[in-house]
């Protein structure tokens, strides 16, 4: 790891603190650990340690399970950064199905396609049909809403989906809450809930019990990554503001196309890779455009996560790891 | 140079030396360029280049995508909206009346551009 990226990630969790590793004992971890990370939740608090073939063990117990969260498979795309979108997203289903733990589910955190084309869509769909998990759970991405403002996204994910695509599901006694913020985005602004949608989670989440644990997911960052390339949600804070009452909450998004970390109180921030092809750290290049590297190096930078949930500890533990 | 040498070689030299003649004896103003006029905004690394344009009423804007992301251009107030413009892809529009128009990008809102008309 880099002195810059170390100094980074410094930068980004000021607020990790009393979770058993210091921040300094964290980064170490992590540099160990590369890409691979596991986050535990712990009665809101989160611990963090490398790798751990105990979560397996652990979630072996009855009401224990995993899901896996892929995002931005960017089906279409074909320039330099990556020419075989369908090879990455064929590479991370084969490493789901090799997981020592078979996920219930997946969560796909959007942009499945590049360019929101019906034979792009109907790539992912096929490919998808190869996992071991049957049933896949999806939230839009800025480009599968091009052109008709999510028409064709809501005619094939979204009829059982309300508004513009949004919708709740419970499993096994979690409380899964799938948001869409890339529709109707104003000038000069980020991504965007809108009242419609605020008020509906309002209500979804209202009679809830306090020991719920919450998985909220959507595709642009829910908390201010880097508002100067657009990656926040104006009317994120609103919708936190709902979930305060609640002892475990896990977000999870997408399209930075790269893992990182926040805690704020009982609220874990999580992003994840994309299957496609990685973009440049917050500030670090010109845009946030498609960053092209060595080929031997692109699988190092895409990746699946993998989140356990372990019953009566309220744990959520969340493992990135890349395709190679 | 070479292709307008050879597009020259191609007319009757008198008959296109009247016409210079004539094009040369008309007042241009700033403000009056010949209905035709067009102006280019290149899309590069999330913007738009230039950020603010200035034109005469009745010249066409092309707006050409070369990121590797796919863009759009959509007026703030509704007046245009260029459907999903890939690689390479272009969108235009003719402002055929003065005022200024901003403009962003619906997929990339932080990306914003004007265009002034005169």
């Amino acid at each position: 790891m880099t002195d810059k990226k170390q100094e980074f990630i410094d930068q980004r969790l000021q607020d990790l603190n009393k979770d058993g590793v210091d921040r300094r004992g964290f980064l170490k971890c992590m540099a160990w650990a590369g890409t691979g990370l596991v986050w535990t939740m712990t009665g809101g608090i989160p611990v963090s340690r490398a790798f751990a073939s105990k979560i397996s063990k652990e979630a072996k117990k009855s009401g224990d399970f995993s899901f896996v969260q892929i995002s931005d498979s960017h089906m279409g795309f074909n320039k330099p950064a990556n020419q075989d979108v369908v090879a990455t997203l064929q590479a991370a289903i084969n490493q789901i199905n090799g997981l020592a733990t078979p996920p219930e589910f997946l969560l796909h955190t959007g942009d499945i396609s590049h360019l929101s084309r019906p034979e792009q869509f109907d790539t992912v769909d096929q490919i998808l049909k190869g996992a071991s998990a049957k049933e896949v759970f999806f939230v839009p991405g800025e480009h599968d809403v091009l052109d008709d403002n999510g028409k064709s996204y809501l005619e094939r994910y979204g009829k059982s989906a309300q508004g513009a695509g949004w919708y709740s599901f419970d499993h096994k006694g979690v409380h899964f809450i799938g948001l869409v913020n890339v529709l109707n985005l104003k000038s000069g602004g980020l991504g965007a809930l809108g009242g419609e949608q605020l008020e509906w989670m309002e209500k979804d989440v209202k009679h809830l019990k306090h020991s719920t644990p919450i998985v909220v997911f959507a595709h642009i960052p829910l908390w201010s990554v880097y508002p100067e390339w657009g990656w926040g949600t104006e009317d994120s804070a609103q919708a936190l503001a709902y979930l305060k009452k609640f002892g475990s909450v896990t977000v999870l998004n997408g399209h930075i196309h790269q893992t990182m970390q926040k805690v704020e109180g009982h609220v874990t921030f999580h992003t994840a890779m994309s299957t496609a092809f990685p973009q440049p750290q917050p500030g670090k290049a010109d845009s946030p455009g498609p960053m092209k590297v060595p080929a031997e190096k692109l699988r190092s930078l895409l990746g699946i996560t993998d989140v356990n949930y372990v019953r009566g500890q309220h744990s959520l533990a969340v493992v990135d790891s890349s395709l190679g | 140079m070479n292709r307008r040498n050879v597009w020259v070689e191609g007319l009757a030299t008198p008959v296109l030396a009247v016409l210079l003649l004539l094009a040369g004896s008309l007042p241009v103003k700033a403000n009056d360029q010949p209905a035709g006029a067009s102006a280019e905004v290149k899309i590069d690394n999330f913007s738009f280049g230039p950020e603010t344009l200035t034109i005469a009423v009745g010249t066409t804007v092309t707006w050409t995508n070369r990121d590797d992301i796919p863009h759009t251009v959509v007026s703030t107030d509704g007046v245009f909206r260029s459907k999903v413009r890939d690689t390479d892809e272009k969108f235009s529009y003719t402002f055929a009346q003065a005022g200024t128009y901003s403009y962003y990008c619906s997929l990339h809102p932080k990306m914003t551009g004007k265009v002034i008309v005169h």
